[in-house]
């Protein structure tokens, strides 16, 4: 089941979806040596870091579908410093390649992130976060094929890592953002990130989360994924990293067939720890 | 703030079945007990994620999806033995308490923090609040078998409700209730600042609705008193994954699956609770 993806050999196609699972805290919970022993991914990819401390957004953060969620969780990370202090030494012991997920609120912020990890060993490869506002033009990075091509092309010049661009699906026009990334210069494009959702106090019409609006996740936005990554592998030749809803080897089997190299899991492992081990032996077992 | 190991037993990595036992009623909730085979022993405070293995949507809204955090109430080492309350409130618990003997439940954990014991010449006072009695029943029991001997003041809406105060067997213990149905009549914080008042040193462990831990943190911080509060949150995960559950603590958030569920009252932000 070895897969190359992006200059990696990885042991399998299923990792994980920054933000759903945090290694650090599962070897807490669980005790390292077992996570370690069964680690459900081929590779780790890490939750956002951006240049500053984040606290993230304000509580509630959460809201049930019946086939998923909304989160608000507002990327709370140490920021940059913070996470080549504490939290890069303790990733870096990993059974799997590490990716780093980036995220900057103007190109100066991505370039020091990018600049940062590209020197750093312990780092595999790393993934853009572009579902975010550039502050200098206003625009979201993901949803304009020329902010996005701008953005790639610069960062490409400051490492020799392979670059992830994770898309949003919040966008006109997916693939063409898909495209520009790849003619700057990415070695892969993952998608897809949440989808812009909201929900409401019972019996009120203010917003439930304190952001207001958060992102979709879960099985409800898995035809959404489907069609996004069969459209994007129609018109790039980098791969993809395909995800949205897999809770099963059929669904990631569903995102391979639609072109994805590798399938993310990532709601699921919020209902099981282990369901990266469960999707990639029910993927196996469907001969793919 | 990062909590000691010695307060987490570390649960098995993944989730498992566990079978229903038995489940009855008592007052106005439900007792559910667990056959967790080989399943680790928890601490007092610590929680578990649970989710019915079948039917576990076509609820309200098609809920649930999400695993439900539980804390247990109480462990039988010898038959490995899960005993948890349930309170129907929405689609979840609904669901769990619907399972009769012989129904399966995905379980993991155990998860977070537990209570930290107090020195020896520190009395323990319990104070729970309605459904926020789980924890301390299971903190009461461990107390008692390390002859210590905690101080109980229970808080319900109603006698239908302090009937689960009987969970407890024949301790001493003080009821209040908001109707004045059972005991006395009012809330339990009342209770609690007036046992204080004839209390030599103590250390107050809480668990029930926001206000009443807000309550709680206030009079022990006006007292000097320490307090470990356990608290409840919306949770995706329950091992720190999500970032969903945080709380405000003068550190800033933190995750209520990871760094507690069990945090010093002292820690807790004020107006977290409010």
């Amino acid at each position: 089941m070895t897969v190359r993806f992006g200059g990696l050999e990885l042991a399998h196609p299923i990792i994980n979806a920054s933000g759903t699972f945090d290694a650090i805290a599962a070897a807490r919970a669980f005790g390292r040596a077992a996570l370690y022993e069964r680690f459900p991914f081929s590779a780790f990819v890490s939750k956002t870091v951006t240049l500053a401390h984040r606290e993230g957004n304000s509580p509630p953060r959460l809201w049930e579908l019946g086939e998923g969620m909304i989160n608000s969780i507002g990327l709370p990370n140490r920021g940059l410093a913070g996470y080549l202090e504490r939290d890069l030494p303790e990733l870096s012991t990993l059974p799997v390649p590490l990716i780093v997920n980036v995220m900057g609120f103007a190109p100066d912020e991505f370039a020091a992130l990018v600049e940062a990890f590209s020197a750093r060993r312990e780092v595999a490869a790393i993934e853009l976060n572009v579902s975010c506002p550039n502050v200098e033009s206003g625009l979201i990075v993901g949803a304009d094929p020329r902010e996005c091509s701008v953005l790639v092309g610069r960062l490409r010049t400051l490492t020799a890592k392979p670059l992830i661009v994770k898309l949003t699906p919040n966008a006109a026009d997916v693939p063409a953002v898909a495209q520009a990334a790849e003619a700057a210069g990415a070695d892969a494009v993952s998608l897809v990130n949440t989808l812009r959702g909201m929900a409401l106090r019972p019996g009120c019409a203010e917003p439930w989360l304190g952001a207001k609006t958060g992102g979709v996740s879960g099985p409800a936005i898995h035809a959404i994924a489907l069609a996004q990554v069969h459209e994007v592998a129609a018109r790039v030749s980098i791969p993809i990293v395909g995800m949205g809803g897999v809770r099963s080897g059929r669904d990631a089997h569903r995102l391979l067939s639609a072109g994805a190299t590798l399938v993310a899991v990532g709601t699921e492992s919020f209902r099981d720890p282990q369901a990266g081990t469960r999707v990639r032996t029910e993927l196996a077992a469907l001969g793919a | 703030m990062s909590a000691g190991d010695t307060r987490r037993t570390e649960a098995p990595f993944g989730r498992r079945l566990a079978t229903v036992d038995a489940a009855r009623e008592v007052g106005s909730y439900r007792v559910m007990r667990l056959s967790d085979r080989g399943g680790p022993i928890p601490r007092p405070g610590q929680f578990y994620m649970l989710s019915a293995h079948d039917g576990w949507a076509g609820g309200s809204d098609g809920r649930p999806f999400l695993p439900r955090a539980l804390s247990y109430m109480r462990h039988r080492p010898e038959t490995d033995e899960l005993e948890f309350l349930l309170e129907v409130v929405g689609p979840g618990t609904a669901r769990l308490a619907e399972l009769r003997a012989g129904e399966r439940v995905w379980l993991t954990g155990p998860l977070g923090v537990g209570f930290e014991a107090p020195a020896d010449e520190i009395t323990p006072v319990l104070v729970g609040g309605g459904i926020g009695i789980v924890p301390l029943v299971a903190w009461h029991q461990q107390l008692r078998l390390n002859d210590r001997d905690p101080a109980l003041l229970l808080g319900f809406r109603d006698a239908s409700h302090a009937a689960a105060a009987r969970l407890l067997g024949e301790a001493e213990m003080t009821i209040t209730t908001d109707d004045g149905s059972l005991g006395d009549q009012g809330i339990v914080t009342a209770a609690l600042a007036r046992a204080l008042a004839q209390q030599g040193r103590a250390a107050v462990y809480a668990c029930g609705p926001p206000a009443m831990l807000d309550a709680v943190r206030g009079i022990c911080a006006r007292q000097g008193l320490d307090a470990q509060l356990a608290l409840e949150a919306p949770m995706a995960c329950g091992f720190g994954a999500c970032f969903g559950c945080v709380v405000s603590t003068v550190a800033g958030y933190r995750r209520v699956c990871l760094d507690g569920p069990v945090f010093d009252a002292a820690v807790i932000a004020d107006g977290a609770l409010a």
